[in-house]
């Protein structure tokens, strides 16, 4: 406030009454509460408080700051290094195609043994069992008589193997059911039988002639390669 | 990264204003042990930003950063505190000239005085004290409080007014009492 703005007001202050009374509650107020002890004094304890909180500080962002460069090749490397190792890890213990496939195939043949799941065709007659198949797959499946050899027909199933309708054969030898899936394969070529035991169940997996089979049984694993080797000659 | 010099030189600024910073601070959150956190939390804050800082009115750059911890403090502990904002439309400045128990504020207990500022709004509280007892100036406490000049002015004259109705009422009480 400039001194003429200042006399001007002190001059009204001195004519006006309403004014005067006015600005002297003002002032009374302000003396009222600057005047008394108003004022909360920290204490001496604070001002230490303080003083050692700064200088911690001026310790901790010279860490804070420095160390994550210093640090940062290592730790970047150790993360590469754990996410690498995951990626192996997690390759490596992925269950594969053919453990994946042998573990449809066993639950498959588990269920073709609960009551009246076995056959949708049951004979015993191959020529019978062969046909039934026609207009329900896109392919043939081999049925062989080995009646002989002590493998008997039972009859023949559609299933549902490796996201693919398949032909399920049963056989019987004894009281044991073998359980041949037949389904084409895709380019792959022939090879001969290789064995997996899967739920204390013996599995064959060959393919033949463009033709993937899995034939499954608790039968030992001597008599189900006999049957195999009979099936595939 | 803080060189050592400019430890040295925040301490130099900002250690001589505990005063004004812990005084704000007890005014706004209204307990001894309160205060000293919040002051500390705005010392290290301002220990922060001091990069920032580029000479000028320490005081008021340093009172900007206790002022702001304080709101930070009670809108995470406090909230209630801060819930009805007040009217600033409202311009009722005009000071009541017939009321006798006025003339009493300067035989006024400071006890007295204290409990009705503080039980004021804080918004009325805060441009009281930093008027009265830190003895800013109106442009101070608008970069301060962060509102333009005329609302600073217009809610320190509310303030008054309610400060002395809330004294003169007490007053009356206190005599009645006796």
């Amino acid at each position: 406030m400039d001194l003429v703005r200042s006399l001007d007001i002190e001059g009204h202050l001195h004519d006006c009454q309403t004014c005067a009374q006015a600005y002297n509650e003002l002032r009374s107020l302000h003396f009222a509460v600057s005047g008394t002890a108003l004022r909360f004094e920290p204490t001496t304890a604070l001002r230490n408080r303080l003083r050692s909180a700064v200088r911690d500080e001026s310790e901790v962002p010279n860490q804070a700051l420095r160390i994550p460069w210093r640090w940062m090749i290592p730790a970047v490397s150790f993360a590469v290094l754990v996410i690498v190792a995951w990626s192996v890890f997690a390759l490596i213990g992925r269950p594969s195609t053919s453990d994946l496939m042998a573990q449809e195939i066993v639950s498959s043949h588990v269920r073709s043994l609960m009551e009246k799941h076995l056959t949708d065709v049951p004979s015993s007659d191959q020529h019978t069992v062969k046909p039934w198949f026609d207009g329900r797959l896109d392919f043939s499946p081999p049925v062989r008589d080995l009646a002989s050899a002590g493998f008997t027909v039972v009859g023949g199933r559609l299933d549902y193997i490796g996201n693919r309708t398949v032909a399920a054969l049963v056989y019987q030898h004894r009281q044991h059911y073998i359980n041949v899936f037949v389904w084409p394969s895709t380019g792959a070529s022939d090879a001969s039988g290789s064995a997996l035991v899967r739920q204390g169940y013996n599995l064959i997996h060959w393919t033949n002639s463009g033709m993937n089979y899995w034939a499954i049984s608790d039968l030992n694993l001597a008599e189900l390669q006999q049957f195999v080797q009979l099936f595939t000659r | 990264m803080q060189e050592e010099g400019e430890t040295a030189q925040f301490e130099a600024i900002a250690l001589p204003l505990v005063g004004a910073a812990y005084n704000l601070a007890r005014w706004l959150v209204r307990d001894d042990h309160d205060a000293e956190d919040v002051v500390q939390e705005a010392y290290m804050r301002a220990f922060r930003f001091f990069a920032g800082y580029r000479g000028g009115d320490s005081r008021s750059w340093l009172l900007t950063i206790v002022r702001n911890t304080c709101y930070t403090w009670l809108q995470q502990n406090r909230s209630r505190e801060l819930s009805e904002p007040i009217d600033d439309r409202l311009d009722e400045v005009g000071i009541s000239t017939k009321n006798p128990e006025t003339i009493l504020l300067q035989t006024m207990d400071a006890q007295l005085v204290r409990q009705a500022l503080e039980e004021l709004p804080i918004e009325f509280r805060e441009v009281l004290i930093m008027r009265e007892l830190e003895d800013l100036s109106y442009r101070q406490i608008s970069t301060i409080a962060d509102l333009p000049i005329g609302t600073v002015m217009s809610r320190l004259a509310r303030g008054r007014k309610r400060l002395r109705e809330v004294l003169a009422s007490r007053m009356s009480k206190r005599r009645l009492a006796s």
